[in-house]
């Protein structure tokens, strides 16, 4: 195949890779200078003042411009022969080729694999770690991973399917942890009840905000519901007598095995079944509330994809006046992907609230929908296990960098890896979607077949108005 | 009546600023129909530009005249975030051009994050106090309880957005950039079907929002004194907010926006609920959404059959 | 024996300070194909805005009938009673004027396709067929509740969906492509991909806008046939937009000609054919077309 292109004269290929680099650092230097090459901080009369950081500042600019400069000589050719190789071969390959029978078979296997991994999680983990290791990765990974595939199953219903841009999700979530939390708290109901109840008053609140909002047609609707979100926030911190305001609300009641609390108490669940206590058991309790919640939303996502009103959502999100023309009344279509989104938040936010103990406003902020919805965008909208694998990335991958302790023997034990979490969290963010702007699944499956099922690739199918 | 004069002069202070952020957004908007979130966050960082410079100037060098400084760093500050703006826009939304629409969203979202972390871990966690500037004020009118006075920092910002606003309105309205800036807004195909280097022009809109926001960065460093790395969302939302109540996409709707936003908040403080006042905010952008979702300068969305 | 199924009286549309329609009447029979013609900008589109409820008429009244014709007699007295529609058990009357959008559709059974086709690109031709069925399934379901468990009758009503579509499918030829994109369908079989979708909701009435824009001569002829079968087998009257004028003369029973948004002529093919003003209207438009014009009404 190489003979194919035309011959690279390497001498013009380095100077172009050294004036890359050189503009690179010269943007870096000039991007760099004021926050990396100065610091502020306080003198001992409390004042501010500046110390410089001259050799961080060129260290950085350093490994940037050589990383431009590296990328333009090596990386780049490469990717151009691949690029120029794949055009090549693309119609040789015969359609039963060894990458496509290795594809079907990911496609087919994936998701049962997936399902039975994370069924039997829990015991691998406790088998491999051991009691004491074992309920970081439960709860820290499991639990924590769980809680946001829900999340993101949940507004894939509305940003996925329905196509309705909604910035404020955690809106949902946050009524739910709140009903939890002070009805369980007030009036002493059973988690089992409140489950319900707070999905049934999540909804209740996506129908009472989406009423006057869904005729809103694009971003219009985004900014809504960011607003709306935005308010609930701040009326759980302002409304002190109920919500506790900044500090919360705490001992939440935990939930118990079908009214076994786990404890160590002779009623305990420990004692019960004749164990020795340890609070794990409570932990892999809760991982599978929460797997066996993530799976029921699943599940009737699945349903209702293949029942008229998912395929109306469907329809929506790709013309909604061709759906006005068929007799689809399009507000109440959409406000029941609205509520029945916002009832999956309210869920898993009872769940969060059961599994903290203890909730404050703090964990409802914009940045909470914006990871959401990121999540279901760069999943690939409306793909299940698209949200499913994005929302495993990006949690698992904040999450595993508090874990990288080895990073202290290379920085020195000054270095605290955790501070670097979100930022390389943004970033990331920024290059899966340059890479993958449709995500990483982005055909869609149809809900309804004749002969075969196809696939449909993702530059036909819209992403809604709103 | 003396209380409603010192908050109307409050308000008109905190509007200008929020208007000129929310120029950046309803420019960006306009021009590419993005909404970027990292705005907010490009402000933050130009506040910090602002407060590294003026202590270089002052600390470092020596410069004893306040308003020389201020200068100084005015321009700094609306160079160096022009440029970091430029790079983010070749960065995080140039690829995404003419691709799935939620794309950008997601990219700025993401450099929103981005930014705020970076400032976090390369100036420290802590809010940045500075030394206060500008501290005399005039009392306009004085009475046994309350005293309606203006301090001559809002005097600056005042000055300094009026200035910046009639220079930015000369030239969007007046100049071949302003011209092609509209024409990308109307048409882009057609506008570099005619000749417009579109890209540029985007191009260029990101650093002129950027410059905006600079100045709205130096001026909020000047009026609270303080800067923190998460100091973008708040002022970021409303100035959006702003943006949107003007009717997005309208320059002057959004200066408009800003100042209304601004006294609705100082109003909603001195006579309501300090602890509310971003709730009224928030349900003021929600109500007007609602009956008159084009905003107040807006042209009206006609759908097409 | 005339029996109307839909009458539009008086209707004025203005936008702002432009009449787009003025004063416009007109009567669509049972059973009959009715065109709609005139020149470009002569208000055929927004009539039909009006009828299927996009746009709210700024006068006049959209009065449509199924069933029973003696339920038109009680026109005046649902005028004047301000409800939306007079149902019985033989038949309905309908004011379209008061009703939604989708409304229209869902209830008085008027079903349109668009100028410039409108599917369901991203979704497949058979799931664009079944979108369609939506009112149908949507009750046989329990309003999702009851479909969501299984439950028999539901599933009954679904498989009949995908038989109508399939039916469907066979009448336009598309039925190896069910599986396909509608967006990667070519475009003369969107038009009629489009056309069978709106037939899928079991309209009284089927409006086509431009059906045959764009199609080449074989196509136009396939989609004449498939028009002349829905009236006379699906028992579906049409009303119809088109620019063709040899589709226009061959298919259609009545014709209904505009102009500067008002009405110049109605009446049989050929009495349009050799009408004064019809033909001083076309003949007004642009220089170009008169010779094709003039040849295709017969001068």
């Amino acid at each position: 195949m190489s003979e194919a292109l035309p011959d690279r004269d390497a001498r013009p290929d380095l100077i172009r890779a050294l004036r890359e680099g050189a503009l690179a650092a010269l943007i870096a230097f000039a991007l760099f200078l004021p926050l990396i090459g100065f610091s502020t901080v306080q003198n001992m009369r409390n004042e501010i003042v500046l110390e410089a950081r001259w050799q961080l500042l060129f260290t950085l600019v350093a490994v940037i411009a050589g990383i431009r400069f590296l990328s333009t000589l090596l990386l780049a050719p490469w990717a151009e022969r691949r690029a120029a190789a794949a055009a090549l071969t693309k119609r040789e390959v015969p359609p039963n080729g060894v990458a496509q029978v290795w594809r079907a078979m990911a496609a087919r296997w994936f998701a049962p694999l997936a399902l039975g991994f994370v069924i039997v999680y829990p015991p691998l983990v406790l088998g491999l770690n051991g009691f004491q290791g074992a309920a970081k990765w439960i709860d820290n990974f499991g639990i924590q991973i769980l809680i946001y595939v829900m999340l993101g199953w949940g507004l894939n219903i509305v940003v996925g399917l329905a196509g309705l841009l909604d910035l404020g999700y955690v809106a949902f979530y946050a009524v739910g942890a709140y009903s939890y939390a002070l009805l369980a708290q007030n009036f002493g109901l059973s988690f089992w009840l409140l489950l319900p109840v707070s999905g049934i008053l999540a909804a209740f609140w996506g129908i009472m905000l989406g009423f006057p909002v869904l005729r809103l047609r694009g971003d219009y609707l985004a900014i809504v519901t960011l607003a709306f979100g935005e308010i609930i926030r701040l009326v759980l911190i302002n409304w002190v007598p109920v919500t506790g305001g900044y500090a919360g609300i705490s001992s939440i009641p935990r939930p118990t095995f079908f009214g076994i609390p786990f404890n160590a108490s002779d009623e305990g669940f420990a004692a019960t079944f004749g164990l020795p206590f340890t609070p794990i058991y409570r932990t892999i309790f809760l991982y599978y509330v929460i797997l066996a919640l993530a799976l029921l939303t699943a599940a009737v996502t699945v349903r209702l994809r293949r029942m008229p009103i998912g395929r109306a959502w469907e329809a929506l999100r790709e013309d909604e006046i061709a759906c006005r023309s068929l007799g689809i009344n399009t507000t109440t279509t959409k406000l029941t992907a609205f509520a029945i989104g916002a009832a999956f938040g309210g869920f898993a936010g009872a769940f969060f609230a059961a599994r903290q103990g203890f909730i404050s406003p703090e964990s409802f902020t914009f940045m909470e929908s914006a990871v959401i919805v990121a999540m279901v965008v760069l999943g690939g909208m409306g793909s299940q296990i698209g949200v499913a694998i994005a929302a495993v990335l990006m949690i698992g991958g904040t999450e595993i960098m508090r874990e990288l302790d080895v990073l202290k023997a290379v920085f020195g034990p000054d270095f605290d890896p955790t501070q670097y979490r979100m930022l390389i969290f943004g970033a990331a963010m920024v290059a899966i979607t340059v890479w993958r702007p449709r995500g990483l699944i982005s055909t869609r499956q149809p809900s309804a077949f004749l002969a075969e099922r196809k696939a449909i690739s993702g530059t036909l199918v819209r992403e809604g108005h709103g | 009546m003396d209380v409603f004069l010192q908050q109307l002069i409050n308000g008109l202070t905190l509007g200008s600023i929020y208007g000129l952020i929310a120029l950046g957004y309803t420019m960006v908007f306009g021009i590419i129909g993005m909404v970027n979130f990292a705005h907010g966050d490009v402000f933050m960082v130009a506040s910090f530009i602002a407060m590294v410079t003026f202590l270089l100037l002052t600390t470092w060098l020596g410069i004893s005249s306040v308003v020389l400084a201020l200068f100084i760093v005015l321009i700094v500050a609306m160079v160096l975030t022009g440029f970091l703006n430029w790079t983010i826009e070749r960065i995080a939304y140039r690829p995404l051009r003419g691709s799935f629409r939620l794309a950008p969203l997601i990219s700025a979202i993401g450099m929103s994050i981005f930014l705020a972390n970076f400032v976090q871990v390369a100036q420290g966690p802590r809010n940045k106090a500075m030394p206060a500037l500008f501290n005399e004020v005039i009392v306009l009118r004085s009475s046994e309880t309350f005293d309606v006075a203006v301090s001559y920092k809002q005097i600056v910002i005042w000055l300094v957005t009026a200035l910046l606003l009639l220079g930015f309105w000369f030239l969007v309205t007046r100049t071949k950039l302003g011209r092609a800036q509209r024409a990308c807004e109307q048409d882009p195909k057609m506008a570099a079907l005619v000749g417009v280097d579109v890209d540029r022009t985007i191009s260029i809109t990101f650093v002129i929002a950027a410059a905006l926001a600079a100045v709205a960065g130096t001026l909020y460093l000047v009026y609270y004194g303080v800067v923190s790395f998460n100091d973008g969302f708040q002022p970021g939302v409303k100035a959006f907010t702003a943006a949107v109540l003007g009717g997005i996409g309208s320059l002057p709707g959004a200066v408009i926006g800003g100042l209304l936003i601004g006294l609705i908040e100082t109003f909603w403080s001195a006579y309501f609920s300090l602890d509310y006042k971003d709730v009224a905010a928030f349900s003021i952008l929600a109500v007007t959404m609602i009956f008159l979702p084009q905003g107040l300068l807006g042209r009206p969305d006609v759908e097409k059959v | 024996m005339t029996r109307p199924l839909l009458r539009v009286e008086h209707l004025t549309m203005r936008f702002g300070g432009l009449v787009a329609i003025n004063n416009v009447s007109f009567t669509a029979q049972h059973g009959e194909i009715t065109a709609l013609i005139g020149p470009n900008g002569a208000g055929k589109t927004t009539v039909f805005n009006c009828i299927t409820g996009f746009y709210k008429p700024t006068e006049g009244r959209l009065a449509l009938q199924s069933g029973d014709q003696a339920l038109w007699d009680d026109l005046d007295t649902l005028t004047a009673g301000g409800a939306k529609s007079l149902r019985r058990a033989d038949g309905g009357l309908f004011l379209l004027e008061r009703m939604r959008d989708f409304e229209v559709s869902r209830d008085a059974r008027v079903a349109r396709t668009f100028q410039n086709v409108r599917l369901f690109q991203g979704m497949t031709v058979l799931e664009n067929l079944l979108v369609a069925q939506h009112r149908a399934l949507m009750a046989a379901s329990g309003f999702t509740i009851l479909g969501a468990i299984g439950w028999a009758p539901y599933r009954k009503a679904e498989h009949a969906s995908i038989e109508r579509a399939r039916l469907w499918l066979d009448r336009i030829g598309l039925i190896d492509r069910a599986d396909d994109p509608a967006g990667t369908l070519p475009y003369g079989a969107q038009r009629r991909l489009e056309v069978a979708r709106a037939m899928c909701t079991e309209p009284m009435l089927l409006c086509l806008d431009e059906p045959a824009a764009g199609l080449n001569h074989r196509e136009s002829a396939a989609l004449n046939d498939l028009l002349m079968l829905i009236r006379d087998q699906d028992k579906t009257s049409i009303l119809l937009i088109e620019h063709d004028m040899s589709v226009v003369m061959e298919i259609s029973d009545h014709v209904v000609v505009l102009d500067y948004g008002e009405k110049i002529a109605d009446g049989k093919p050929a009495e349009i054919r050799s009408d004064q003003k019809v033909i001083a209207a076309y003949l007004g438009v642009e220089d170009e077309e008169v010779d094709k014009v003039a040849a295709e009404v017969g001068l």
